[in-house]
């Protein structure tokens, strides 16, 4: 389908496509970023620097990023989702090669300004290509198996380089996110279940594995794994920061300790406060009314998204806007489940709220796409 | 491919009803997060709270400052000094083999004391820091400081030590503190915590320890907030502990440095008593050391050469050390048969220079006796028969329980470590111990202060003064306590015949100031402060029936160890007892020659109350005395451990 084939007519132009912008979306961004600002200071112990500042520079970045990314019609993107795919991939795979080692896995690429992690930007590329791909295909085809091998290939190809660096948070989420696009797109029931099946045989084998040649993840990832399960039996090993997280978290209480006064974040009970396990520190210094506060933010937000994705008719817009959605409500549920003690700790940040430059810009990089997708939205 | 309108409403229809399910499923986890939020901060939040009170507050004790010690006069004996440590923290410094090799070429450290850190730093926490050195001098510290980059986790602390000024003049009195050990906290029954403190000082020997409790105090607490590391970030409350109770001794300082640079290296100890009050003026044993030593923590080496000293500087010869009293005790023979009514003072024995007891021959020092003596000739000559004489007459039992009456075979109360009950035999006695019935020959012995009689020089200076007084005087070693007095104990009335003691006096007397007196040599010449006194010369050896015939062999030609014992006991101003004084000088040979100038010259420095005037001693000493005094002005005696050559 061609550029021609949309209702160009009804599209806004110029300058007032600012007013056709999703605005409440644009200003729950900038209010969940708000929020992150607010706990970066409080973490640095009442202090701009070193990460309130840098966050809310990126954040006017990513803002004028995501409002230019919104200008260009939607259908220009899409001619982009294969070639974007591609490069995005010959990044991952670079980094297996020239990637600068941090913290134990390969992540990221020195571009000189910013470091650049692909397998974020991978995030939006894989929903883009997706959205594309099931755009270009005939709807009678989705189900048909060899239609529906290729963009499992196109999923499985990214997941495993990541899992490779290793990074298991990530690869799961772009496992995730793919699979929820074809979910989206109309693949068969049949299939999921087929996948769903396969990968109870496949957790099977991987916990078969352990302990000898052929384990299929490294050790810490299975410590991981079992300190999830029972936290309680190695507190001061790897089960430190989930019951830290916990304490933090339960000593909050309804209205918190007050702002900067946590105690489990200012006396340094908590590791990677400033990252992972920011929300914690939400959670302790306003409490309940804190956290449910930010966690309804996140909502709204998907919920404005899912009700835009349902307003537009054109298909790529539709699957990319729910792909966003989908990718950014599982950044969240993953780390707040993980803080929570609901899952096991994978490394995934807070969306928007976590310190870090690529998240943040790949985050609002995606959120242009899906401005683009509204404004240029066929009516 | 183009699509047709009717396909992309199916498709756009198939998408909704896929959005609408994926995005239900999303707010219902959303919903699930809710909850799990409002169960851990809201229905356990009680919970989770106290656990991060628990994670940030930390008690920490705060040691008090121990009491300091002062003599009668308020000179300091014992205070706290800030010292200067090195302390080394394990996570700071990183690799600590490494960081306490360059440590050890920037400043002198004992190999074994770097094997402790190692082992000290391997046991604690790794935020706890670790003393490497104590009592580091200044440059040290400053060259630490200097070179700081290149040794982490390694700092300079400032902190309190104890510190003895006078040196080695109150070593055995005040003794020593040191840090607690394992085997100290073994033998305290529930210590307390602050105890646990590592390198804690607590007092190890005399005084320190004997008054342990006094001079410690009470800890104070605070509680303070600690991150995850342990470390302190800041102080929330505190309590502060009670510092430990100030502590007077009755010991002049003045006297006490005179009475010890008096012994100088001699294995001599000496005591001298307030005759009123029992107040104890000055008690010294030498030779002596440097108890600062021991604050440290002392050198194997320099240990070695304390404990292998045959002069053994580290006991505390006034209270420990237990001699047969030998002549000193034949005032207690007297007064025994005097209050027995047996004799009287002008009753005579004839002296041949032996008497022969069920078959055996006790000997006088004198071989050919001392013809007819009575009491005071017989004190004044040192007569031995007539004492022999007296104490077959009032026999063993009433002998013991008069040794009693003036403190010896008594175990006097006098905050010192290891203080020895000495012996007063009786008939009792030996039958437990040795499970023989007393002979006469016992008693005989006993007599003239040898056979089974010790006594200790802080006894025999208890005697005197219950002799120059007539009343129960009790040695006092502390005068108050936060500045609040002690109460003397003792002197009630002895309940003897005053007659009877007048007459002992004056015997004591013509002993020292009648030419013919054993004690001649050492009289004072000025009429107000002459004085009274008893020479003693105890064998340590038996003499055989042999050797006897072949002529005693001299003290000089012995080796040290048989030498006698010489003693000395005196009491003075003869008219109104001021102090009394009892001097042992180990295996010193005579009494009047080794005991009784020391005991005389420590008297006089009493009374006078410092340098007394050369015109009090007798002329023909006035030479040496001048020199003697010469090279005892102003000097500090130092640490004496080092004994005198042997050879």
């Amino acid at each position: 389908m061609s550029y021609l084939e949309y209702q160009v007519k009804s599209a806004p132009t110029g300058v007032r496509k600012i007013l056709h912008l999703n605005w409440p979306i644009a200003i729950l961004l900038a209010s969940v970023s708000g929020v992150g600002f607010l706990m970066l200071y409080s973490v640095a112990g009442g202090s701009f620097s070193p990460w309130a500042e840098p966050q809310m520079k990126r954040f006017a970045v990513g803002f004028v990023l995501m409002i230019g990314v919104a200008m260009v019609p939607i259908w220009f993107w899409r001619s982009l989702a294969g070639v974007g795919y591609l490069m995005t991939l010959a990044l991952l795979v670079a980094v297996e090669f020239f990637g600068t080692v941090g913290m134990g896995a390969q992540r990221w690429i020195d571009l000189g300004f910013m470091r650049l992690q692909p397998s974020e930007l991978m995030k939006i590329t894989l929903v883009m290509f997706l959205a594309a791909y099931y755009d270009w295909l005939p709807v009678k085809k989705t189900s048909h198996p060899f239609w529906v091998l290729l963009p499992v290939i196109a999923i499985m190809i990214p997941t495993v380089l990541v899992l490779k660096q290793p990074d298991l948070g990530t690869s799961i989420l772009l496992l995730a996110a793919g699979g929820g696009l074809m979910f989206l797109a109309g693949v068969h029931w049949a299939y999921f279940a087929a996948v769903l099946a396969s990968a109870i045989g496949l957790v099977t084998t991987v916990f078969q594995s352990r302990g000898t040649e052929w384990q299929l993840i490294k050790d810490y990832q299975f410590r991981r794994i079992d300190t999830f399960l029972d936290p309680s039996t190695d507190p001061l090993g790897a089960g430190y920061h989930i019951t830290q997280s916990k304490i933090a978290l339960g000593s909050g209480g309804w209205t918190g300790r007050g702002f900067m006064q946590g105690t489990q974040t200012r006396l340094n009970f908590l590791p990677e406060k400033h990252t992972d396990f920011i929300f914690t520190t939400l959670a302790e210094e306003f409490g309940f009314l804190g956290s449910i506060s930010l966690l309804g933010l996140y909502a709204l937000i998907i919920v404005f998204c899912i009700w835009s994705a349902l307003t537009n008719k054109d298909r790529f817009s539709s699957l990319l806007i729910l792909g966003i959605a989908l990718n950014f409500f599982l950044f969240f549920a993953v780390n707040m489940s993980m803080v929570m003690g609901l899952a096991p700790v994978v490394g995934v940040p807070l969306p928007l709220v976590s310190f870090g430059g690529s998240a943040m810009l790949v985050l609002m990089l995606a959120f242009g796409l899906m401005q683009s997708a509204h404004v240029h939205r066929l009516r | 491919m183009k699509k047709t309108r009717a396909e992309t409403d199916i498709s756009h229809r198939r998408i909704s009803r896929r959005a609408a399910l994926l995005g239900g499923a999303q707010l219902l986890f959303i919903g699930g997060l809710a909850a799990r939020m409002r169960f851990l901060q809201v229905e356990q939040a009680d919970q989770f709270r106290l656990l991060a009170e628990e994670n940030r507050i930390n008690m920490r004790l705060i040691p008090p400052s121990r009491g300091e010690v002062f003599d009668r006069n308020g000179v300091r004996l014992a205070q706290n000094a800030p010292s200067y440590r090195i302390v080394i923290v394990r996570e700071d410094a990183g690799d600590t083999d490494a960081v306490l090799d360059r440590l050890a070429r920037i400043m002198p450290l004992e190999p074994e004391d770097i094997a402790r850190t190692k082992e000290e730093l391997k046991r604690s926490p790794s935020f706890l820091p670790i003393t490497v050195a104590e009592d580091v001098r200044w440059e040290d510290i400053s060259r630490v400081s200097v070179n700081a980059p290149a040794l982490p986790g390694v700092t300079p602390e400032v902190g309190l030590s104890r510190v003895y000024p006078q040196g080695s003049d109150f070593a055995h009195v005040l003794g020593y503190v040191g840090p607690v050990s394992d085997y100290d906290l073994e033998k305290i029954e529930d210590p307390e915590p602050v105890l646990r403190i590592p390198r804690f000082q607590i007092g190890k020997v005399g005084v320190e320890t004997k008054l342990e409790t006094i001079l410690r105090g009470k800890a104070g607490a605070k509680r303070v907030e600690v991150n995850a590391a342990g470390r302190v970030m800041r102080e929330l409350d505190r309590r502060e502990g009670i510092p430990g109770s100030d502590i007077q001794l009755t010991i002049d300082a003045k006297l006490q440095g005179y009475v010890q640079a008096r012994l100088d290296q001699e294995s001599a100890s000496a005591v001298i008593l307030d005759c009123d009050s029992g107040d104890v003026l000055a008690c010294a044993s030498a030779p002596t050391f440097d108890p600062n030593l021991f604050v440290r923590g002392i050198s194997v080496k320099d240990y070695g050469t304390l404990t292998n000293n045959k002069y053994r500087p580290l006991a505390s010869k006034t209270v420990q050390g237990l001699y047969p009293p030998g002549s000193t005790f034949k005032m207690v023979t007297a007064m025994a048969a005097l209050e027995a009514g047996l004799i009287g003072p002008d009753d005579t024995v004839y002296c041949p220079g032996h008497l022969e007891v069920s078959g055996r021959r006790f000997h006088c020092w004198k071989r050919g006796g001392h013809g007819w003596v009575d009491l005071q000739t017989s004190l004044k000559r040192s007569c031995d028969v007539y004492y022999y004489d007296l104490a077959i007459k009032v026999g063993i039992e009433k002998v013991s329980e008069m040794a009693k009456r003036f403190g010896l075979g008594v175990k006097h109360d006098v905050p010192m470590s290891a203080v020895a009950q000495g012996l007063a035999p009786n008939m009792e006695w030996k039958r437990q111990t040795y499970g023989q019935s007393w002979r006469v020959g016992d008693t005989v012995n006993v007599s003239i202060g040898q056979g089974f009689m010790l006594t200790s020089p802080m006894q025999l200076a208890v005697m005197t003064a219950r002799l120059a007084t007539g009343r129960s005087v009790e040695p006092r070693l502390i005068k108050s306590i936060d500045g609040v007095e002690q109460p003397e104990r003792g002197g009630e009335s002895l309940g003897m015949n005053e007659n009877n003691l007048r007459k002992m006096r004056r015997a004591m007397d013509v002993t020292v100031n009648d030419r013919r007196g054993t004690a001649y040599g050492s009289r004072i010449i000025e009429d107000e402060m002459r004085m009274a006194g008893k020479t003693g010369t105890s064998q340590v050896r038996n003499i055989t029936a042999a050797e006897r015939r072949a002529g005693v062999i001299r003290n000089e030609d012995l080796p040290w160890e048989r030498r006698d014992h010489a003693l000395f006991v005196n009491f003075a101003p003869i008219a109104k007892p001021k102090y009394a004084v009892a001097v042992v000088v180990e295996h010193g040979g005579g009494g009047s020659k080794a005991a009784a100038p020391i005991a005389r010259d420590i008297t006089l420095q009493a009374l006078y109350g410092g340098q007394p005037p050369l015109e009090a001693y007798p002329s023909k000493d006035r030479e040496r005395i001048e020199e003697l005094q010469e090279r005892l002005r102003g000097v500090q005696p130092q640490a004496s451990f080092v004994g005198r050559d042997q050879a």
